[in-house]
């Protein structure tokens, strides 16, 4: 039996999976947008903080998710929230270090032509910082959407459920169709997600800050 | 009217600028000038507060600029940056009308402003409003630099070296828009570089910095007349030599001269001429004060082996003084039966040799303003 027969039989159980795959990528990704934009936002005007912090967002993307999971399963029980919990803790770093390194790569001078014109540091962020570093961000958060879709698949072992309880059962009951069932759309939402982000960026860039085309 | 009273600033041990005092009158267009490191920019920016001074005051208008918040008071102030800085996410328009809207200008207002603004420096708003920075040319950009420092109205505008970055055609056809904009709209316009071309084209005041320091604060022709001290002399270059009258003596000799105590022997004065490929040497008293010449003829018409040169030393050459009149060392040149004429100095001490070779390079620096080899 193909997956794709699998999915059309079960399709209840497919679109369940999906639609929490999907939840659980959206809220980790955005809870890890709400910490890390502000975040790198603070971290460019204490540079100095600047390299611990991200040493620190790096040294936890290297802990292996099985074992975050599992030190979640200990202190957060099981379900959707201990997951949540993991994955966004795997989406902070993309995303602080591209705000980050998005903001201080304006241009000084810029900055300097905003001070001296007479813009506040508020309206320098919103005006001029912000909108420079957007494309930045944006590649962040692509890049913690790719990952965290991936990584979501494990969390089906926290009883969080996604398309990751298909590929777990199928691991356990060495049934490829339900591996594939799994694997497959988790898969080709990496790609749907990155294309919807990709257009997103393409639309919030201002024309002045494309390629210039001759 | 911009004031800076007594103001000195350093960073850790560098003293940047010292003690400095001087006073900007309204509408007139003031030019900083001096080497890098000089202090000039710094200066500029503490008119609008972007470095603040350790010591001492500045008042604009009458009004210590320590008093005012500091972004109201540089939206009273317009910018313009050598790297220009537009905002490369905002259109034209938008840039122009920066600071127009940080003051809350209603939108037909400041509309108005960019469309007259644009139309000033010939850049019709229907083909460029819509516009972004990436999409002009430098010279372009730079125009519309300018045109956002102006957007609001403001009696002052600071420029720091707003067209070093631009080919020298562009450069020179701003120049002569921003003065015509200056003279039109009255503004008091600071501007800072290290070009003396431009200083003497654009300004009505020069000052010039070193060290932290005013050498000379004068207008152009005065700068160029009567330069405080030789740094500001070398900056001139070329167009200091054209007012000849300062010329002496000392500026058209060589200093190079091969020199004979009159007690040297007849053989070892040839065979320095042979070495040095001379035709005459100046001899010298035993106190080193000029005695005379002696020429290869004499020596070898005259001349004996072992014998001191001292009785064979003529004074037909002219001698001039080092201080004197260029034109008076020239005309004892062209009536020199030697071909050249001797530069003592006040102490009758050699102090060179005018050569026509010597007072042709010198005419020719004179000339064109450059050292020629």
């Amino acid at each position: 039996m193909s997956w794709i027969e699998f999915a059309q039989k079960n399709q209840t159980l497919m679109l369940d999976c999906l639609v929490r795959h999907i939840e659980l990528v959206c809220f980790s990704v955005a809870a890890g947008m709400i910490i890390s934009i502000p975040l790198g936002i603070f971290l460019s005007r204490y540079r100095k903080l600047a390299n611990p912090v991200l040493s620190l967002a790096g040294l936890i993307q290297t802990i292996p998710g099985l074992v975050m999971l599992g030190i979640a399963l200990v202190f957060l029980g099981i379900g959707m929230f201990p997951a949540l919990v993991v994955l966004t803790l795997y989406a902070l770093l993309p995303i602080l270090r591209n705000t980050y390194t998005g903001i201080t790569e304006v241009d000084k001078s810029l900055i300097e032509a905003a001070r001296g014109i007479g813009m506040t540091g508020a309206q320098i962020l919103f005006k001029v910082e912000l909108p420079l570093a957007l494309s930045s961000i944006i590649s962040g958060i692509r890049i913690s959407t790719v990952y965290i879709v991936s990584w979501a698949t494990l969390a089906g072992l926290n009883g969080a459920g996604g398309l990751g309880d298909l590929i777990w059962t199928g691991l356990a009951t060495y049934n490829s169709t339900y591996i594939l069932a799994g694997a497959i759309p988790s898969a080709i939402m990496a790609l749907v997600f990155s294309g919807l982000i990709g257009i997103v960026k393409r639309l919030l860039t201002p024309r002045g800050l494309r390629e210039v085309r001759v | 009217m911009i004031s800076f009273e007594n103001v000195t600033k350093s960073y850790g041990q560098t003293v940047v600028l010292k003690d400095l005092s001087f006073t900007i009158d309204a509408g007139k267009f003031v030019v900083l000038i001096g080497p890098s490191g000089c202090g000039k920019t710094t200066t500029l920016k503490m008119i609008n507060r972007l470095i603040e001074p350790d010591k001492g005051k500045i008042y604009i208008d009458g009004k210590d600029i320590t008093k005012v918040n500091p972004v109201e008071l540089r939206r009273t102030i317009g910018y313009v940056i050598q790297q220009i800085g537009l905002f490369p996410n905002m259109t034209v328009e938008e840039n122009i009308a920066v600071v127009p809207k940080l003051l809350k200008y209603p939108k037909e207002k400041w509309q108005r402003i960019v469309r007259e603004l644009l139309e000033m420096v010939g850049m019709p708003y229907e083909e460029n409003a819509r516009k972004y920075p990436s999409e002009l040319s430098g010279g372009q950009q730079q125009r519309i630099g300018v045109l956002r420092a102006l957007a609001a109205s403001p009696p002052i505008v600071l420029m720091d070296e707003p067209f070093g970055a631009l080919d020298p055609i562009t450069r020179d056809t701003l120049q002569d828009e921003v003065k015509r904009i200056q003279r039109k709209l009255k503004k008091t316009i600071v501007f800072v570089t290290h070009d003396m071309d431009e200083a003497l084209k654009m300004a009505d005041t020069i000052i010039f910095m070193d060290s932290g320091r005013i050498l000379q604060m004068a207008s152009p022709e005065e700068m160029l007349r009567n330069p405080a001290h030789p740094l500001i002399a070398s900056f001139m270059g070329k167009h200091m030599a054209n007012s000849g009258a300062t010329l002496t003596a000392a500026d058209f000799m060589r200093t190079k001269v091969v020199k004979v105590p009159r007690t040297a022997h007849t053989l070892q004065s040839i065979e320095l001429m042979r070495s040095r490929e001379v035709d005459s040497l100046l001899v010298v008293n035993d106190d080193d004060t000029y005695a005379g010449t002696v020429s290869i003829e004499k020596l070898r018409t005259e001349g004996k082996a072992g014998e001191e040169i001292g009785d064979m030393i003529s004074n037909d050459a002219p001698v001039v003084y080092i201080r004197d009149d260029a034109r008076a060392a020239f005309d004892c040149l062209m009536t020199s039966p030697t071909g050249y004429v001797v530069v003592l100095n006040p102490d009758s001490t050699i102090a060179g040799l005018i050569t026509k070779t010597s007072m042709t390079k010198a005419l020719g620096e004179a000339l064109w303003g450059e050292k020629i080899s």
